[in-house]
C-alpha cells in the first residue's frame, strides 16, 4: 500500500461515522492529553500516599504531639480523616480539582496563594535563563556540528562537559566567589521586594542567579543542539541544497538551523524537572523569594502541605511540558502523528 | 562488544581517575587515619598544616581525611543505586517489551507516572519524614532512577522480540522467564553498562543536591554535598578549604563516569 493511499484511509478512519470531520492532529492531540491525564492521576495517587507515610498522624502533626485524644478525634472528623483510606483519596481528588492544594498551619496561609504569589518571580528567573541559553546555544551548538572534530569544537565540547559536570550550586558558589566576594561587582543576592514580580525591583541581584541557570542550561542544550545539528547535516537534502549552490550561509539557516529548531520542542518539554530543580537549588543559593525557595523552607520547617502541594504542581508541570510539546511537534512536522496512527 | 581505537583514551582516562577515586576513597583512610566521629572545637577552622594538610572544618575535622569519608558514601551510593536501578529498570522494561498488549501499557504507564514525580523535590519531602540513613537513600533513589533504563530496555526488547533466535528459543519449548534472561537482556547489554556508568554520575550528584540543600546524611556522617553545604557559611571568612575541595571532587567524579559513558556509547552504540 502506498503512502499516499495510506494517508486518506487514515484521514477516513479518523473521521467517525455520522460525526463532525475531525483531523488527525486533533485525534492525536486528545489521545496525548487523554494520557497525560492518567499519568496525573497517577501522580495523585503517589502524592497522596506520600501524605500518609508522615510519621504519626496529620492530627499530629498539625496539632502537635501532645495534643488530646479528643482533639485529635474531633480533627480527624472535620477534615474527614476517619473515612476509609479510598474516599479520603477521592476527597483529596475532589479538592485538588477545585484547585484547593491544602493549607499550611505554619504559614495560614492556603498552598495555592501562597504559590500564586510566588510563581511570577519564578517565570521570570527560570525564563530569562532559558531564553538566554537558547540564544547562546543554538548558534554554538550548530556552529560546533560544522567544524565538527576541529580545535573550536574540542575547545567547546570540554568547556560543555566541565559545565555538564557542574551541579548548578557548584556553579553558583564560584560565581559568587569570584564576581561577589572577589571582584565586588555583583550583589550575593536577589532582591527582597515581597511585590508580585518583585525580584525585577533589583535588576543587579537578578544578574548572578540569571547567570548561573543560564550557563547551566547552555551545557545541557548545546550538547543536544550539536547532535541534532550533525544528524541533519547529514541528512540527503542538506546534499541538495549544496550541490544546487547554495551559500553555506543559507544551507545554514534555512535548511539546518530550521529543522534543528523541531529538536528544540521537545527539549524543551522534557528539561521541565531540570529547568524546576536548578531552579530550586538557584532560589536557594541567591536567597530569591520563589517557589522553590518556598519549598526549601516548608521543608526546612516539616511544613507538610506546602511540600507536597508544590510536588504536584511540580509534576503537573512535567506532565503538561511533555505533551504540550509532543502535540507541537505534531503540529510542526506532522509525520510524527501520522506515523502513530498507523501503529 | 569491542572499544574503537579513537575511545580508548578517554576511557582509559575515565577509568584512571575512577579507579584512583576508589583508592583515595576506601584505602585512604587506612593510611591516613583521621577522628572523623568526635568534634574537637579546639581546632576549628584550621587553615592547611602540616599536621591537617586541607586544614579543619568547623567542627574540627580534618578536611583531607572527610574527603575520603564523604567520597565513600558518594561512590557507595553512585554504584549501589546504578546497579539496582539499572538491572531492575532492565527486567522491568524487558519484560514489558516481550509482553506487550494490554500488560506492556500498564507497566509503561506506571513508569510515566514516577517520571513525572520530581526526584529532588520527592527526596527533601522523604528526608524531612524520616531520618535518611545510606540504605535508605539507595534505596530510595533507585525507586526514582530505574525508570529510565526501562524505557530504554523495552524499545530495545520490543525489536529483538520479532528476531528469529527469540522464535526458535519458544518454539523449543524455553519459557518467557528464560526467554528474558538468556536471550533478551545480554542482547541490550550494551545499552546497559552505558546507561549504567552515566547513573553513577546521575545519582552522585543527586545526593549531592540532597546533601548540598541540607536534607543529606546527619552528622557525623557525611558526603562531599554536604561538605559544600557547611563550607558555604565560611566562604565569606576566606575558608576555601572548606568549599573548593569537596566541590572539585565532584566535579571530577562526574567528569570521569560521564568520560567512560561517553565513549562506551560512542563505541557500543553509534551506529
Amino acid at each position: 500500500m502506498s503512502v499516499a493511499t495510506q494517508q486518506q484511509e487514515e484521514l477516513a478512519a479518523a473521521r467517525p461515522p455520522g460525526g463532525r470531520a475531525r483531523t488527525p492532529l486533533a485525534g492525536f492531540a486528545v489521545r496525548r492529553l487523554a494520557q497525560a491525564a492518567g499519568v496525573l492521576l497517577g501522580v495523585t495517587l503517589v502524592v497522596f500516599m506520600l501524605e500518609r507515610l508522615t510519621p504519626g498522624s496529620i492530627a499530629h502533626a498539625i496539632l502537635g504531639p501532645r495534643a488530646s485524644p479528643r482533639a485529635v478525634a474531633a480533627f480527624n472528623a472535620a477534615n474527614g480523616l476517619d473515612q476509609p483510606l479510598p474516599i479520603q483519596y477521592l476527597d483529596y481528588l475532589w479538592r485538588l480539582l477545585h484547585g484547593n492544594l491544602s493549607y499550611s498551619y505554619r504559614l495560614n496561609q492556603s498552598v495555592g496563594a501562597l504559590i500564586a504569589q510566588e510563581v511570577p518571580n519564578d517565570l521570570i528567573l527560570v525564563g530569562l535563563g532559558l531564553t538566554l541559553a537558547l540564544i547562546l546555544a543554538l548558534p554554538l551548538g550548530i556552529a560546533q556540528a560544522v567544524h565538527r572534530g576541529r580545535a573550536f569544537d574540542r575547545i567547546l565540547t570540554t568547556v560543555g562537559l566541565g559545565l555538564y559536570a557542574m551541579p548548578a550550586y557548584w556553579l553558583a558558589l564560584l560565581l559568587i566567589a569570584g564576581l561577589s566576594i572577589g571582584a565586588r561587582l555583583l550583589p550575593p543576592e536577589a532582591g527582597q521586594s515581597s511585590a508580585p514580580a518583585g525580584i525585577l525591583a533589583d535588576p543587579m541581584g537578578l544578574v548572578l542567579p540569571v547567570l548561573t541557570l543560564t550557563l547551566v542550561n547552555v551545557a545541557w542544550f548545546s550538547r543536544y543542539m550539536r547532535s541534532a545539528a550533525l544528524e541533519t547535516l547529514a541528512q540527503d537534502y542538506v546534499r541538495l541544497a549544496r550541490a544546487k549552490g547554495l551559500p553555506e550561509r543559507l544551507v545554514l539557516a534555512r535548511h539546518v538551523l530550521r529543522n534543528s529548531l523541531l529538536g528544540v520542542v521537545t527539549l524543551l518539554g522534557m528539561s521541565v524537572p531540570m529547568l524546576l530543580t536548578s531552579g530550586l537549588v538557584v532560589e536557594y543559593v541567591f536567597n530569591v523569594p520563589g517557589v522553590g525557595l518556598s519549598y526549601w523552607t516548608a521543608a526546612a520547617n516539616a511544613d507538610y502541605p506546602v511540600e507536597l502541594g508544590v510536588t504536584v504542581v511540580v509534576a503537573l508541570a512535567t506532565v503538561l511540558g511533555s505533551a504540550l510539546a509532543d502535540i507541537a511537534y505534531a503540529l510542526l512536522d506532522p509525520r510524527v502523528h501520522l506515523r502513530q496512527e498507523t501503529q | 562488544m569491542t572499544l574503537k581505537l579513537r575511545d580508548r583514551p578517554a576511557v582509559a582516562t575515565g577509568l584512571t581517575l575512577i579507579l584512583l577515586l576508589l583508592c583515595f576513597c576506601f584505602l585512604g583512610p587506612l593510611l591516613y587515619q583521621t577522628d572523623q566521629t568526635h568534634a574537637n572545637v579546639a581546632i576549628t577552622n584550621l587553615g592547611p598544616s602540616g599536621a591537617h594538610p586541607l586544614g579543619t572544618d568547623a567542627n574540627g575535622y580534618d578536611v583531607l581525611g572527610r574527603l575520603m569519608v564523604g567520597g565513600r558514601a558518594s561512590l557507595e551510593i553512585g554504584l549501589a543505586v546504578a546497579l539496582l536501578a539499572t538491572s531492575f529498570g532492565a527486567l522491568w522494561g524487558a519484560v514489558a517489551g516481550l509482553a506487550g498488549g494490554a500488560l506492556d501499557a500498564l507497566m509503561m504507564r506506571a513508569v510515566d507516572t514516577l517520571l513525572a514525580l520530581p526526584a529532588i523535590f520527592v527526596l527533601i519531602y522523604l528526608a524531612t519524614v524520616t531520618q535518611p540513613t545510606l540504605p535508605l537513600l539507595i534505596g530510595v533513589i533507585s525507586l526514582l532512577s530505574w525508570l529510565g533504563p526501562a524505557r530504554l530496555i523495552r524499545g530495545e526488547s520490543l525489536s529483538l522480540r520479532s528476531r528469529e533466535f527469540v522464535d526458535a528459543a519458544r518454539g523449543m519449548g524455553a519459557t518467557s522467564a528464560r526467554i528474558v534472561v538468556r536471550h533478551v537482556l545480554p542482547g541490550t547489554l550494551g545499552t546497559l553498562v552505558v546507561n549504567a556508568t552515566f547513573q553513577v554520575a546521575d545519582a552522585i550528584i543527586l545526593l549531592a543536591t540532597l546533601s548540598f540543600l541540607g536534607f543529606g546524611l546527619p552528622a557525623p556522617a557525611t558526603s562531599w554535598g554536604g561538605m559544600l553545604y557547611q563550607g558555604t557559611s565560611y566562604l565569606l571568612d576566606g575558608y576555601w578549604w572548606e568549599v573548593y575541595p569537596a566541590g572539585l571532587m565532584i566535579m571530577v567524579t562526574v567528569i570521569a563516569f560521564n568520560l567512560v559513558g561517553d565513549s562506551l556509547r560512542s563505541s557500543f552504540l553509534a551506529p
